[in-house]
C-alpha cells in the first residue's frame, strides 16, 4: 500500500484509477501563490523546514518561489519525524520501523519564525509529530504550517496556515502529490486505492 | 559495489554478528548515522521507546557497554532495569534461565545480556519471547563492538569495502575479534589477526581472515589498526613469557605504526593496557579514533533497540 502525507510510496497497480487534479503548471502556480501568503503573513524573516519525504522538495520550491520575489536567501531545513510518530515503539502492533532520514535545521530556530512544510494534511498526525520534534531542537517565536494538499479527515485539532489546494476526499480514497524530485514528474492525483494491499 | 540495506531487521534479536547479512549491517549503521545528532539536540531525547522497559542483565563487569546501552535507552525513551550478577540471586545459585523467567514477571520488551558463557543469549532468545541483545558472551561474540567500530571506521573511509584492517593481541579470547571478522568480511573488508601462536583461536582458518606472528609484516599498507588487551581474566595459564616481553613484540609503538598506511587510524575496544598492547602516545596520538568509538557505541544501541522495536515482516502502514 502506498500512502501520502509522510509516507513512502510504492508502485500502485491502481495508478490507472487515479485522475489528476493538478498539472505541472497548476502545482507551479501554486506553490508561487502559497509563497506570496508567506510573504503578505510574516515576510522573508522565515524558516522553511520539510518534514520528509515530500515536505522536503516543497519547501525548497517555496524556498526558491520566495527569493525570485525578494532577492534574499530564505533559511530551510529538513525534518525526519520518524521516531516521534505514535505508531512506533514496541507496543504497536508489528509493522516494520521508517528509516531514519537526516534533520537538518540552519543555526537555531529558538525565536524564529517556523514553517512546518508538508505535501499533504490528512490525519494531523504527522503534524503532531512534527511540531514535537520541531520543540525538541528549540523554542521558535512561532510555527505555523503550510501544506499544498489539505485533504481534510483530522483525526487531531490540527488546521494548516497556508493551504494551496482543498481536495474533498472520502476517508479510503489516496491522495498521490509526485514531485519531479523524487518521483520524476510534478502533479497531484486521487483516487480510491486498490484493495488486498497492506 | 556498496552493501545494499535492508529494510528491517530479520529476527526478533540481534545475538550476534554471525546471524546478520551485510544488507542488515548496513541498516544498522545507516540508522545509527541519523541518530547521532540525538545527543548533539538541545533536548538530548526523542519518544520512541517511550512505555517499553528494557533489562540490563550483566553478568559479568562491565562499566563502558553497561553506560552505553544506559544512555542509548535513555535518549530513546525507554525505562531502564540494571540487574548485576554481583549483590543478586544468581550468586544464590539460581540459573540464567530462572533469572530471565523472573525478569519476565517485569514485562520487559527487550534483555540485553553480557554473560561469560559462550552462547548464553543465544540461549536465552530461543527460549524467552522478548528482543535479546548480546552485549557480550564469553569467547564468542560482542556484536554491539563490531558494529560501533564499523561505523566508526565507515566514518573516516566512507566504505568498508576493500578496508585493510590490523586486530592485534589476544585474539583467543577476543569476542571483539571475532564479531569484528564476521562483520568486516562479510562487508568485503581484510582483516589481519596478529597474535602470538598461543592467543589465536583454534577456529581461525574458518574466519576467513590472514594470521601473522608478527606485527610488522601485517601493519605493512594497514588502514585501520585494532589493538586489544591481553584478558588475563580468561586465561587459565599465561600464553607469554612477561607482559614487558609482550609489549617490546606486539606493542603498537609510534615506529610501528609509521609501517602502516599514512592516513591509518588507531582503534581500540577498551578497556586499554597501556604500556603493555598499546604504547601512550599512540593511544592519545592523532590517528587515534578511540574516543569516537566510545561515542558511536551509543548511536549504534539507539539504532538496534529503535529497528528490534519494529515488526519483522508486514509493511510499513501509515497511521
Amino acid at each position: 500500500m502506498w500512502v501520502s502525507g509522510g509516507g513512502e510510496m510504492t508502485d500502485d497497480p491502481g495508478r490507472t484509477a487515479l485522475h489528476q487534479v493538478l498539472d505541472k503548471n497548476g502545482m507551479a502556480h501554486t506553490v508561487a501563490r502559497m509563497a506570496a501568503e508567506i510573504l503578505e503573513r510574516d515576510g522573508d524573516d522565515v524558516i522553511l523546514v520539510g518534514i520528509h519525504t515530500r515536505g522536503v522538495p516543497l519547501a525548497d520550491r517555496l524556498a526558491c518561489a520566495l527569493e525570485e520575489v525578494t532577492g534574499r536567501k530564505v533559511a530551510v531545513g529538513r525534518l525526519d519525524i520518524s521516531l516521534y510518530r505514535d505508531d512506533v515503539g514496541p507496543w504497536r502492533p508489528a509493522h516494520q520501523q521508517p528509516v531514519l532520514k537526516e534533520t537538518v535545521l540552519p543555526d537555531s530556530i529558538d525565536e524564529r519564525i517556523v514553517y512546518l512544510i508538508d505535501d499533504v494534511i490528512f490525519t494531523g498526525r504527522t503534524t503532531r509529530a512534527g511540531l514535537d520534534t520541531l520543540l525538541d531542537w528549540g523554542r521558535p517565536l512561532a510555527v505555523r504550517l503550510a501544506v499544498l494538499v489539505d485533504r481534510g479527515h483530522r483525526e487531531l485539532p490540527i488546521a494548516a496556515d497556508i493551504v494551496g489546494k482543498v481536495i474533498n476526499t472520502s476517508r479510503d480514497e489516496d491522495v498521490r502529490v509526485r514531485f519531479a524530485e523524487v518521483d520524476g514528474e510534478d502533479g497531484v492525483w486521487i483516487g480510491r486505492e486498490v484493495k488486498d494491499a497492506g | 559495489m556498496p552493501v545494499e540495506s535492508a529494510t528491517a531487521l530479520g529476527g526478533k534479536d540481534v545475538v550476534g554478528i554471525n546471524h546478520l547479512s551485510a544488507g542488515e549491517i548496513q541498516l544498522i549503521l545507516n540508522t545509527a548515522e541519523e541518530l547521532l545528532d540525538v545527543a548533539e539536540r538541545p533536548i538530548k531525547k526523542v519518544p520512541a521507546l517511550r512505555g517499553s522497559t528494557v533489562v540490563n542483565l550483566f553478568m559479568e563487569p562491565s562499566t563502558r557497554t553497561r553506560f552505553s546501552f544506559e544512555v542509548a535507552e535513555k535518549r530513546l525513551s525507554a525505562d531502564t532495569l540494571n540487574f548485576s550478577s554481583s549483590g543478586s540471586s544468581v550468586s544464590k545459585g539460581e540459573t540464567l534461565l530462572d533469572t530471565a523467567r523472573n525478569l519476565m514477571a517485569m514485562a520487559p520488551d527487550f534483555i540485553v545480556i553480557r554473560h561469560p558463557n559462550s552462547g548464553a543469549p543465544h540461549r536465552l532468545a530461543g527460549v524467552i519471547p522478548v528482543s535479546i541483545i548480546n552485549a557480550g558472551d564469553g569467547i564468542n561474540e560482542h556484536p554491539t563492538q563490531a558494529l560501533l567500530d564499523a561505523l566508526t571506521m565507515r566514518q573516516r573511509f566512507d566504505t568498508l569495502e576493500g578496508l585493510r584492517v590490523v586486530i592485534a593481541g589476544d585474539i583467543r579470547h577476543s569476542r571483539v575479534a571475532r564479531s569484528n571478522a564476521f562483520l568486516l568480511t562479510k562487508m568485503g573488508a581484510e582483516v589481519r589477526f596478529v597474535a602470538p601462536a598461543s592467543l589465536l583461536p583454534l577456529d581461525v582458518e574458518d574466519l576467513g581472515v590472514s594470521t601473522f606472528l608478527r606485527i610488522e609484516p601485517a601493519l605493512e599498507g594497514a588502514d585501520v589498526v585494532m589493538m586489544l588487551r591481553i584478558q588475563l581474566e580468561r586465561q587459565k595459564k599465561i600464553n607469554f613469557p612477561s607482559m614487558r616481553e609482550y609489549f617490546d613484540f606486539f606493542a603498537l609503538t609510534p615506529e610501528r605504526l609509521r609501517l602502516a598506511a599514512d592516513h591509518a587510524v588507531v582503534m581500540h575496544p577498551g578497556p586499554m593496557n597501556r604500556g603493555v598492547e598499546i604504547d601512550s602516545s599512540v593511544a592519545d596520538g592523532e590517528q587515534s579514533l578511540i574516543l569516537d568509538q566510545v561515542t558511536n557505541g551509543v548511536a549504534i544501541r539507539m539504532a538496534i533497540l529503535y529497528l528490534l522495536a519494529g515488526g519483522r515482516s508486514e509493511a510499513a502502514s501509515d497511521s
